[in-house]
């Protein structure tokens, strides 16, 4: 362990996100559903019983024209790295929701899960959701779901895992061709599915890593960053106002 | 007042002898008819030998992908490779290319260690810890000529076989392997 709480390890995955280079288009949100066999309802219009792990929120500086700006934000989960606990793993009664301290993500088993949503409540940035039903899709979709990623069932918490599959399937080729696990990269469903390539994921403790160089960039900035929660997923904006929303009261 | 005392005694040993029978009737039923209740045998839809397949190396079979994943249970095309026509007089052979490789079908095996759908496993980081196949798997190189039964759980439907967590935990714990829940769970 090290002084802030952290075991040593190599790698520390995170994510960055240019809302410059942002347009909006949601690929990342749908790409995610898709991927982690996420259900939906007839009617989501509610957006406290809907689910969505690549919520993308839409902002606006609050002026009138001209001075009117807008921007999107998609938030994925924060994977909070702030020392010994992240919010929700600290409330969490069962243990279900874990950080990993050997690659940063904040894992969530779903069968371990007894849906007291403490979790729900803890995370500032409404990274979680509860499923109020069991998952159901209409009659050919439930055929199409990824054998990658497991279902949930009624009464449990789910939120983004940072496709871990991906980096479990990525490490299964790089044992095969006899590569160390540090130097393991993989692609989450979001980042591939950004037709602007706002999106960069990739080991934080990697300096000649995109998203190293990322997040040390004069843009950057982090949601709730007075919180202490040490989100690992960066934001980049050239506008100050956004700087500013970011860390605005609750 | 000696005689009230006998009778006592042979009350007493009485409620011994009808416990000690209770007692065996209980471990009979916990131990013996209990566990063949909860187990259903299931057999293959067909036999397999292993024994038949001395000449071919395990690695035609049972193989990674390039991608890092494992081949699996070896579908039918594996067997169409050399049984297109039956080389022998085999009514199992008969079966396979009748039955599955001429009407294109796959051979429905039962999986004696099929897990539950939230865990992951994947074989190429224990191949690359030198972990012997037999360590989790039957031995089917000592002449294995029919596949052995597979029992399953009436109540949870698993089959008797499948590893339970503690088992890989233990090992990983062991190996210092990673437990992080991701690790193993999807």
């Amino acid at each position: 362990m090290s002084d802030n709480g952290h075991t040593q390890s190599g790698v520390l995955y995170g994510m960055a996100i240019d809302l410059d280079k942002c347009t909006g288009c949601m690929a990342c949100s749908v790409a995610c559903q898709a991927e982690n066999n996420i259900s939906f309802r007839p009617d989501e219009s509610n957006k406290l019983r809907s689910i969505t792990w690549m919520e993308v929120y839409y902002l606006d500086n609050g002026a009138e024209h001209p001075d009117y700006r807008f921007s999107y934000l998609p938030r994925p989960c924060m994977h909070c790295n702030a020392p010994h606990h992240s919010p929700c793993t600290f409330v969490c009664p069962v243990n279900a929701t874990v950080r990993d301290e050997a690659t940063g993500i904040v894992g969530h088993i779903y069968p371990r899960c007894i849906g007291c949503r403490y979790c729900m409540v803890a995370c500032p940035y409404h990274a979680r959701d509860f499923n109020w039903w069991d998952p159901a899709w209409p009659e050919p979709m439930e055929q199409m779901l990824s054998p990658k990623v497991s279902t949930r069932m009624r009464g449990v918490v789910e939120k983004c895992s940072f496709c871990s599959h991906r980096l479990n399937a990525a490490r299964s080729k790089a044992y095969l061709d006899g590569l160390e696990m540090s130097e393991v990269t993989y692609t989450p469903a979001c980042v591939e599915a950004c037709p602007s390539q706002a999106i960069a994921f990739g080991n934080l403790l990697d300096e000649h890593s995109e998203v190293a160089r990322l997040a040390k960039s004069e843009r950057a900035f982090r949601l709730l960053s007075k919180l202490n929660t040490e989100p690992k997923v960066y934001y980049l904006s050239r506008h100050p106002w956004l700087h500013n929303l970011a860390n605005a009261s609750l | 007042m000696k005689e009230e005392k006998r009778s006592t005694s042979g009350r007493t040993m009485l409620g011994g002898l009808f416990f000690i029978a209770g007692l065996i009737v209980a471990l009979i039923v916990g131990w013996v008819v209990f566990p063949k209740v909860l187990y259903s045998q299931k057999t293959q839809p067909m036999n397999f030998s292993h024994a038949a397949h001395e000449d071919s190396a395990c690695e035609d079979c049972h193989y990674f992908l390039p991608d890092g994943s494992y081949s699996g249970t070896p579908g039918i095309e594996n067997c169409r490779q050399c049984h297109e026509e039956p080389m022998t007089d085999s009514e199992q052979e008969r079966i396979l290319v009748e039955e599955y490789i001429q009407k294109d079908r796959e051979i429905p095996w039962l999986v004696y260690g099929w897990q539950p759908d939230n865990v992951y496993f994947s074989h190429a980081p224990h191949q690359a810890a030198e972990l012997e196949c037999v360590q989790c798997h039957r031995d089917v190189t000592a002449d294995e000529e029919k596949l052995p039964i597979l029992y399953e759980n009436r109540w949870t439907g698993y089959s008797k076989s499948t590893m339970k967590m503690v088992e890989c935990e233990k090992c990983h714990a062991e190996r210092g392997a990673s437990n992080a829940c991701q690790t193993c769970h999807k």
